[in-house]
């Protein structure tokens, strides 16, 4: 995984250099999709010739649905507060 | 938005060829996904310091701007943590780790996957996904009862793209610069995070 981190930091920096060449912005745009499309695919099969994984993908849907109301009332409490003690006054 | 459906799609379609074996096991197993996610990243890395306009936002930032994606990893951390309780399959580090894709379902998911296997990976893709839709659709409420702030939270890293158009729309267009900027370095940070949360 560290290689990953360091291709994608290689990446910003090679991309800051060439920052005035705005025309490739489309291309890696749509060269990104492609890479996740495929990835997303790969994943897709992995998880389909997993028994245990479709066996039970209620649970593990069950599961997301908690871990993400979780994740966006702790978020949404939180930002409660950075909104009324940092935000508020200036409106 | 019209991404979101197409990735999802992709997914749901290699489901399917896994299901029926169309493809050999073999293809799956191939280190063809490594090679892939490494050409991703580098181009995702590419695509971010290519972005003028990032930068540019990036560069106007300032302590109370910081604050808002700081709210979304501690708020998200702090909530993961306590319905990770009850979840008795998931861990603590995995829940945070699911929380830390931050609504980037692509990404995080893949990345959850390669350190954690599949079953971890599908419950970071639906939770993410789960994340963005809850978004689109409570955002009027979240503006109502927790402020303007919220759905910039609530939506993480889809602040910048998918959940924009909403977020302006409830919370106003001076909300829109702190959305983006919330958005990017979440996204930036969603990689580095969910790899030290597993593995450190």
């Amino acid at each position: 995984m560290l290689t990953v981190l360091a291709l994608m930091t290689a990446g910003v920096i090679l991309g800051f250099l060439l920052r005035d060449k705005c025309k490739i912005i489309k291309h890696i745009d749509k060269l990104i999709n492609i890479a996740i499309y495929l990835l997303l695919f790969l994943l897709g099969i992995s998880v389909g010739t997993n028994r245990t994984i479709i066996n039970h993908l209620d649970k593990l849907g069950a599961e997301a649905l908690v871990l993400s109301i979780g994740a966006v009332a702790g978020s949404v409490t939180l930002a409660f507060f950075t909104y009324k003690y940092f935000f508020k006054q200036e409106e | 938005m019209k991404n979101s459906f197409i990735i999802v799609g992709f997914f749901v379609l290699g489901v399917f060829v896994g299901l029926i074996n169309l493809l050999p096991q073999v293809l799956a197993k191939a280190d063809l996904s490594t090679y892939a996610l490494y050409i991703l990243m580098f181009l995702v890395g590419v695509g971010i310091g290519i972005d003028k306009k990032a930068w540019k936002i990036l560069k106007n930032a300032n302590f109370k701007i910081m604050l808002v994606p700081l709210t979304v990893i501690i708020g998200t951390a702090i909530g993961v943590i306590i319905v990770s309780i009850f979840l008795k399959d998931i861990n603590i580090r995995q829940a945070l780790a699911i929380g830390a894709g931050y609504g980037y379902y692509s990404l995080s998911s893949i990345f959850i996957s390669k350190i954690s296997g599949e079953t971890l990976g599908v419950v970071a893709l639906i939770s993410n996904i789960l994340r963005e839709i809850i978004t689109l659709l409570v955002t009027p409420i979240f503006v109502k009862y927790f402020g303007k702030i919220a759905p910039i939270a609530s939506g993480g890293a889809t602040a910048m793209d998918t959940t924009l158009p909403i977020i302006t729309k409830f919370s106003g267009k001076e909300y829109a610069i702190i959305s983006v900027f919330s958005g990017i370095v979440l996204t930036v940070l969603v990689p580095f995070l969910v790899t030290f949360v597993l593995k450190i």
